[in-house]
């Protein structure tokens, strides 16, 4: 049960359309900057309303202009893993990890803290400062953060393009250990085509 | 040391500057929210009316305070009817204190606001925070700083007000007798340069506490936060 997202917005005078359903796994999302990727990202997170149209994630509609559904962003359990991670600045790592985890009702929580911890390996990083983490330990922590609020599906932002080569196969292989072994539909922004085709099952085209 | 009457001027000026900028503290604020956030019609007429009390002499803001809040006032018969009057009360010296220091408050307060990294609250948003669990939990604490710097700036301007105030609620000893106004009538008197300096000497000491304060509050605040 994947992704099932047929939208489009004007926006300044052109039109954002995307139009994707099915598969399991990775969705990528590829096209040249300004086509409009993030954009569906933030409609699927419900960050943006789109100007018509239908979203529905693993059989939940989270958006549908004709019958008037737009549930907000904190009620769409998705885990949104932003390009610049977006760490909250003013916490430690262990305060950034529990942020969601500590909001989300005891039958939405899929993983614990420790077990979140082993899987990204980040149980060393737990009385760290944001600050002072370096990329690959800040896209683990928001990946973890995520994990823990409660998402049933990813939406991931070009989560690699601000690590070096060594990083991001080690995140390619965290995202691939989420797709599999957690079983959790991502729907991945690149215009790298080597991510893609290591990680996707579906490519959608944008603009 | 000062004496029993000096200490009552302090203690004066301190309950006036303090209500006044407690008081006046929520209505700053969020006038610092609209003026940061929002863009509307009447954006530019709202921004020149809080910047209003910065720009006037405090004389004619004074005078303004005495047409509004006096007998025949608008607010001030309204005010008459509850049977409260703030004419010639403390009460008075603050609402006149709380007026000049508001708009030095909004530029500190909006200046944070429009500071604030608004992904970080979208961010929050998708981990499952309702707007109003947003703000307590991450945009408030990061304009944290603004608001302290603008509650100190706000007691600073407080405690040295003195034209608003000795225009609309006189110079009443043991009432509106703030320190500025207790130093200027002193200077008035023969013989009475040890008050002034005692009083112009408390007045320097108390502004370098708020001072030193606001700075240990935002480094004790930086450092539990990891900022």
């Amino acid at each position: 049960m994947g992704f099932d997202v047929d939208v489009t917005l004007d926006r300044g005078g052109r039109t954002i359309a995307a139009r994707f359903a099915g598969a399991q796994g990775v969705t990528a999302l590829l096209g040249p900057s300004g086509a409009g990727k993030t954009t569906v990202l933030d409609m699927v997170a419900g960050l943006v309303r789109p100007g018509a149209g239908r979203i529905v994630v693993g059989g939940r509609v989270l958006f549908d202009s004709a019958a008037g559904i737009d549930l907000p962003p904190e009620r769409r359990a998705c885990g949104y893993v932003f390009q610049d991670h977006r760490l909250f600045p003013h916490m430690g790592v262990e305060a950034n990890l529990l942020y969601g985890w500590r909001l989300a009702r005891r039958e939405e929580r899929r993983i614990t803290p420790d077990e979140a911890c082993a899987f990204l390996g980040i149980g060393h990083l737990l009385n760290r400062r944001v600050r002072g983490l370096s990329g690959g330990e800040a896209q683990r922590v928001a990946i973890g953060r995520a994990l823990l609020s409660g998402a049933r599906f990813f939406l991931m932002d070009e989560p690699l393009s601000s690590l070096d080569p060594a990083r991001r196969g080690e995140i390619m292989t965290l995202i691939e250990r989420i797709r599999d072994d957690l079983a959790i539909p991502i729907l991945y922004v690149s215009h790298q085509r080597s991510e893609v085709e290591r990680l996707a099952q579906q490519v959608v085209t944008l603009g | 040391m000062l004496t029993v009457e000096e200490w009552d001027i302090v203690a004066l000026s301190m309950k006036v500057s303090a209500v006044a900028i407690l008081g006046v503290l929520p209505f700053a604020f969020a006038v610092a929210w609209v003026l940061a956030r929002g863009r509307f019609v009447g954006w530019i007429v709202l921004d020149a009316l809080v910047h209003l009390p910065l720009v006037l002499p405090p004389v004619v803001m004074g005078w303004l305070l005495l047409l509004v809040f006096g007998g025949q006032g608008v607010v001030g018969r309204w005010l008459q009817e509850w049977g409260i009057s703030v004419m010639f009360r403390w009460t008075g010296a603050a609402l006149a204190s709380a007026i000049m220091a508001f708009p030095l408050m909004v530029r500190a307060m909006r200046l944070s606001i429009a500071a604030v990294d608004r992904r970080f609250e979208s961010a929050a948003r998708t981990l499952g925070a309702s707007r109003l669990r947003v703000f307590f939990g991450i945009t408030l604490p990061m304009v944290m700083p603004g608001i302290l710097a603008g509650l100190v700036l706000g007691f600073a301007r407080s405690l040295g007000e003195f034209g608003a105030t000795i225009t609309f609620v006189s110079n009443i000893p043991g009432e509106t007798q703030t320190l500025p106004l207790a130093i200027y009538a002193a200077l008035q008197l023969p013989g009475a340069e040890d008050t002034v300096t005692r009083l112009a000497v408390v007045s320097v000491v108390l502004s370098l506490v708020a001072l030193a304060l606001s700075e240990i509050l935002a480094r004790r605040m930086g450092n539990a936060d990891g900022i």
